[in-house]
């Protein structure tokens, strides 16, 4: 296929990456994704937000081919395999990564993305077309060749350095390989970036393959780590290793997602970027490594929460960027024609000047999860969370904009009284157990209550049934799944059990699919809702077995290496929205994680009764 | 040199450095803290880093301004603007040079080209210690004008 007819499916990407930045690879081959020297810098390829100028690196077969891909077990190292009627060949893609120690022994490039090219079988014919475009193409492009050390490529205030053992040929703006390859011939690139100091030229042959082999152990090494043991195991474990590439290693963040402006609708509007670190996101994250036992990712991220917001305190914003500083202005990128057409491309989110109250309620519960689990705060921490708390006594029954960021004003959502409710509960909690010292205690048992009363009172609706997006509301929204998670109703509650038959005959999308909420135009199904549907299940308001069989459903919506995008089109089936993204991958593990939870819950009750009745006998 | 003078106005004028720069953090003007940077080098826990620090502090700003005493003896003469320009120079050396180094010496500090190793580390300043909010650079400046121009206009020359 020829690059420039079609730019593929958001599904038929796998993402590599160092925590440092991010590169889509497509199926094809193509990196059509990656922005240097972090995954909010402005891109070098972005083919998949403008498939004519935004710049490719792609490595395909000539003629017709068939191509799937993998990631090598336990790790983000990617595969793409490639087929024709005359051979077979393996693309492994990477950004290296090592562990710390070994950068103080080696001179490693900044930046480095790794392509080994394989023949396995038979013999192929291959293209490298090599295309980057800097700063979203805003730049131009000029390439010097410099003999056996390869390509020059000046970006901006960086410099990129293209290698390989196949004969490239520089032109104008890029440059190009046309090569065939026998069973057993093997071709490398490499292109790093420098923008502090002299580039690195990493050597080729047996030193980057040992890199690749290093890179694989690093990976299998950090995730043998994980403590999940239950059934769903590789979906879990792709889900902690496609969170690990969003983490920022320098700050501790976690970003939503590697990319900007893929479309929520194609042809709409709805194009975030997405490359900023959400509040909203703080707890459901935390809970998720937590549960599978990565306490160091977890101090980094809180670490980073903490801190990181201490120029806002005690008001949060709800987004910031890596280093913790206000995300930009949104700014529309004219010249690019959007994925598929979907314009605008945007820069920068102006959900940063929102005012969002669920945020309060994520990030104490973010940070209580974390106490608890390390019986300890310190005393900047312990300040930072009472004005938290402080705030939330004082402001919880303003209207906000909610959790799904409404640009047309502010409501009283439910869902953000919910995690008012849950800041004060959790620092409540914290004090009890001798974590926190100095809360206004009275004053957060008071507004505690007052939350209740009112959420009682006015959310939910005795003529729907149901509990409702807004006090006094009419409608539903899939956040109120989250109510027992948040521990205000338990899921069996006859409420709770009205709810959820309520959210699913209304927001049902199909294939066990549920949208966020009802809005016209419809956009693609909210995947991390089904995910929030299977915990509320499991916890009660279902069967474990509908529990199991609905995250099944679930896990159908993966791309074939495991990854998930922001939503679905429940028509079509295909990945809209950003991609991936963290928010849906905590979803499943923290589905995975309630419902082994469950499940152990369950096998132990029996064992209690019988035990207990052992001792009525025996009485 | 007039060793008691510059004792009394070192301590004076590292106190309103500290004062100053603590002031802009509290102000949420920027995250930069200077002695809980310095403390951490020494232990991890935040709480005792704020004390090491604050001790390391005060003792680098004597050093530091025991450079500032022998260059006004050398030149012969003090004065607030002399000394409100060597702290100008110090902080473009502080925002520019000892920043941008200090990824490299800190034991828990993180550099732009860390991980994906996670261990619970300070972030990295970055280019004139931005990353730590825009206005860091100014309180940096005017904190370090102060100091010099503190030392400047009461030290007393021999």
């Amino acid at each position: 296929m020829q690059f420039a007819d079609t730019i593929p499916a958001i599904q038929d990407y796998a993402a590599i990456g160092d925590c440092r930045s991010v590169a889509l690879v497509s199926r094809h081959g193509s990196v059509d994704w990656l922005c240097w020297p972090r995954l909010d810098s402005g891109s070098i390829f972005g083919a998949i937000i403008d498939r004519f100028r935004g710049g490719h690196w792609s490595i395909t077969p000539k003629g017709p081919f068939r191509s799937e891909q993998h990631y090598i077990r336990g790790s983000n190292v990617l595969q793409t395999l490639f087929a024709s009627s005359d051979g077979r060949a393996t693309l492994t893609d990477l950004m290296p990564v090592c562990e710390e120690d070994y950068k103080q022994t080696a001179v490693l490039p900044d930046r480095h993305l790794l392509r080994e090219l394989l023949c396995t079988d038979g013999e192929m014919a291959f293209q490298m077309d090599f295309r980057p475009r800097p700063d979203y193409a805003r730049r131009s492009v000029s390439v010097e060749m410099n003999g056996p050390l390869g390509l020059r490529i000046p970006l901006g205030r960086g410099v990129g350095w293209l290698r390989s053992n196949a004969p490239l040929q520089a032109d104008r703006d890029g440059a190009a390989a046309r090569v065939r390859l026998r069973q057993g011939d093997l071709l490398q690139f490499s292109f790093t970036y420098a923008e502090e100091a002299p580039a690195v030229l990493p050597p080729l042959g047996a030193e980057a393959h040992a890199t690749i082999d290093r890179s694989v152990q690093w990976w299998r090494g950090w995730l043998a780590q994980s403590e999940y043991r239950g059934p769903y195991r590789n979906e879990v474990e792709r889900s902690l290793l496609a969170l690990k590439l969003l983490a920022f290693a320098p700050s501790g963040a976690i970003a939503a997602a590697a990319t900007t402006s893929l479309p929520e609708r194609i042809h709409g509007r709805l194009n975030w970027d997405y490359r900023f670190c959400w509040l909203r996101d703080a707890s459901l994250t935390v809970r998720a490594l937590l549960g599978l036992g990565y306490v160091d990712e977890v101090e980094s991220f809180v670490s980073w929460l903490l801190h990181s917001t201490r120029l806002t305190q005690p008001k949060l914003r709800v987004l910031y960027d890596l280093y913790g500083r206000i995300a930009p202005r949104e700014k529309i990128l004219e010249h690019l024609e959007g994925y598929r057409g979907s314009r605008p491309v945007r820069l920068g989110n102006d959900a940063r000047d929102q005012f969002q109250l669920d945020t309060y309620g994520e990030v104490v519960e973010a940070a209580a999860h974390f106490a608890e689990r390390q019986a300890h705060l310190d005393r900047t921490a312990q300040k930072a969370l009472i004005g938290f708390g402080r705030y939330v006594a004082k402001h919880w029954d303003q209207p906000d904009r909610g959790m799904w960021e409404n640009r047309l004003g502010g409501q009283n959502h439910t869902h953000s009284r919910l995690m008012c409710w849950t800041a004060l509960d959790r620092l409540l909690q914290l004090d009890n157990k001798g974590l926190l010292s100095g809360i206004p205690r009275q004053e957060f048992l008071l507004q505690r209550e007052r939350i209740r009363h009112q959420i009682e009172q006015r959310a939910w609706n005795p003529v729907l049934r149901s509990y409702a997006k807004t006090l006094d509301g009419e409608k539903v929204d899939a956040s109120l799944l989250r109510i027992s998670r948040h521990g205000f109703e338990r899921a069996d509650s006859p409420r709770m059990q009205a709810t959820g038959r309520r959210i699913m005959e209304r927001l049902g999308a199909g294939e066990g699919l549920l949208y966020r909420y009802r809005r016209e135009p419809e956009e693609g199904a909210f995947i991390a809702c089904g995910f929030w549907a299977v915990e509320y299940l499991a916890m009660g308001g279902g069967t474990i077995e509908e529990a199991h069989a609905l995250f099944r459903d679930q896990l159908r919506h993966t791309n074939p290496v495991g990854l998930l995008s922001e939503e679905v089109d429940p028509e079509t089936g295909d990945a809209l929205g950003n991609m991936p993204q963290a928010f849906t991958h905590v979803g499943l593990i923290n589905a995975a994680l309630t419902l082994d939870e469950e499940e152990r819950r369950r096998a132990e009750r029996p064992r209690d009764r019988s035990a207990s009745g052992l001792r009525e006998s025996a009485a | 040199m007039n060793w008691g003078s510059w004792l009394l106005w070192g301590f004076v004028a590292t106190i309103a450095l500290t004062t100053l720069s603590e002031g802009a953090q509290g102000a949420g003007l920027t995250r930069m803290s200077f002695p809980v940077v310095l403390g951490l080098a020494l232990t991890p826990s935040r709480d005792k880093a704020k004390v090491y620090g604050f001790l390391l502090h005060g003792l680098l700003g004597l050093i530091y301004s025991l450079i500032y005493v022998a260059i006004f003896q050398s030149l012969h003469a003090a004065g607030w603007w002399r000394g409100a320009l060597l702290g100008l120079a110090h902080a473009f050396f502080v925002l520019t040079v000892v920043m941008r180094f200090l990824p490299s010496v800190h034991p828990r500090m993180a550099s732009e080209h860390y991980g994906p190793t996670a261990k619970r580390m300070l972030e990295p300043p970055g280019f004139l210690a931005l990353h730590y909010g825009v206005q860091t650079p100014v309180a940096v400046l005017v904190s370090h004008v102060a100091f010099g121009a503190i030392l400047g206009a009461f030290y007393q020359l021999r």
